[in-house]
């Protein structure tokens, strides 16, 4: 039994039912990963490893599709153009419109795969980690689109046009107005940027969650009759991996669909 | 147990608290991703599909074309085959009047020579009866006279001839015919 429950695996190898051995639960304890190497004074843990690997995958797979595009598409360009079509028509055009959507294309279709990847290694195996569940990556990434969008909206309305649009100054609201400002103010200026990220995080935290304690548990049941409650419990495992898959994408549209609601509520006149 | 060896390291950190290094290599991550796509491989693709679109639209744009100009053939010709019909009916029509006419002018003409033959042959026969009445009259003269003169005993020729009885009756004669008839 090693000392540390975060070495290697998440749970006990040697641990099962009726063996006088409590359920090795899954908890905060199976986001926390030790340093592999040390690269440039930064201890590189799993999560960030899995990050570059996205980086590398995303750029890879595009690279093979649109390094030489051809005017007829092969397959693998086909595929990824289905992708980028999916992002640029289904989400900016349809948020931001053509115009003013087109600058934000690249972002939103760099956003979308990149965390679409993050999350995908939560069903590879041997990654089977989702990198958002720790909370510095979508922190990063809701930071980048906080700050696009705050000055948006001063590039676009000035410094007193800014303030009203981001406190929702409206005369005729009458004497609740400063307290609807006030609100509106720590709504988009605090609590935005704060559940964009925090949404994605525990969504995939939590899908993280659910894999692993039936994952454990089909494990630590193997012994007598828990075999059969085992074989329930592998069951919830393939239906909760083939719901992550769902969710993993999903998850990365919702990040990106906020993001361009973000941006158009900054380039909107204010209201 | 977790929860002891947990609290023995006291590692374990609030997990909405992010930590530095993963924002950094998120930030560092994610800045490849967006590099890459956006200054190189987005702007690709995106050429392709303009040109594909542009492609596809003169695609379209030489189909109507194309279109436009054969409906204009079309028209053309169907108006050079009504001019066709219409010629030739008027042809036609034309045809018929001078086929008319000619048949009018043919029939005029057979029956004007139809007319100077009947008439023609009227004259020549009525010539002919004129001739044979002559010789006749001569004749029946020189035969009465020759016979009277038998039965009076002397040549009683000259003498009619002279006096021109014979002449006479047969006129009387003739004259008597006509009436009868």
């Amino acid at each position: 039994m090693s000392a540390d429950p975060t070495t290697v695996l998440a749970f006990e190898t040697d641990c099962h039912i009726f063996d006088g051995c409590g359920f090795p639960a899954p908890g905060l304890h199976s986001f926390v990963f030790e340093p592999m190497a040390t690269v440039g004074g930064i201890e590189i843990n799993k999560p960030m490893l899995l990050a570059v690997l996205s980086t590398v995958v995303v750029v890879g797979f595009f690279w093979a599709a649109f390094n030489k595009p051809k005017l007829v598409p092969g397959k693998l360009q086909m595929v990824a153009e289905a992708g980028y079509d999916f992002i640029r028509t289904g989400v900016v055009y349809e948020t931001l419109g053509k115009r003013e959507g087109k600058k934000y294309v690249p972002l939103m279709v760099s956003l979308f795969f990149f965390i679409w990847i993050m999350n995908l290694w939560a069903i590879i195996p041997l990654a089977q980690f989702p990198v958002v569940s720790v909370i510095g990556f979508p922190v990063a990434l809701a930071a980048i689109v906080y700050v696009l969008w705050v000055s948006l909206t001063f590039k676009r309305h000035g410094f007193v046009g800014g303030w009203k649009n981001i406190s929702g100054y409206d005369p005729s609201i009458g004497p609740a107005l400063p307290f609807v400002m006030a609100i509106e103010i720590m709504s988009n200026l605090l609590i935005r940027p704060f559940t964009h990220a925090v949404r994605l995080f525990a969504n995939m935290f939590a899908g993280h969650v659910l894999l692993l304690i039936f994952t454990i548990a089909s494990w630590y049941l193997l012994n007598g009759i828990g075999i059969a409650y085992a074989g329930v419990s592998f069951v919830m495992v393939i239906l909760m991996t083939a719901f992550e898959l769902f969710i993993q994408a999903l998850q990365a549209y919702v990040f990106v669909l906020l993001a361009c609601n973000y941006i158009q509520g900054a380039l909107a006149e204010h209201h | 147990m977790n929860a002891l060896q947990l609290a023995s390291e006291g590692e374990i950190q609030n997990p909405l608290l992010p930590a530095i290094p993963e924002i950094v290599i998120g930030l560092i991550a994610f800045a490849i991703v967006f590099g890459f796509l956006a200054k190189k491989l987005l702007p690709n693709i995106n050429k392709v599909l303009e040109e594909r679109r542009e492609a596809i639209e003169g695609g379209i744009e030489k189909a109507d074309a194309a279109q436009t100009e054969a409906q204009s053939v079309l028209e053309q010709y169907k108006a050079q085959l009504a001019e066709a019909r219409h010629e030739a009916a008027r042809l036609r029509q034309e045809a018929q009047e001078q086929g008319a006419v000619i048949i009018q002018e043919m029939r005029a003409e057979g029956q004007r020579q139809r007319e100077e033959i009947i008439a023609a042959g009227h004259a020549q026969i009525e010539a002919d009866r004129k001739a044979a009445a002559s010789a006749l009259r001569q004749d029946v003269g020189s035969l009465a006279t020759a016979l009277a003169g038998k039965l009076v005993g002397e040549s009683l020729e000259d003498h009619a001839r002279q006096s021109g009885t014979v002449d006479r009756f047969l006129d009387e004669l003739e004259a008597k015919a006509e009436a009868v008839r």
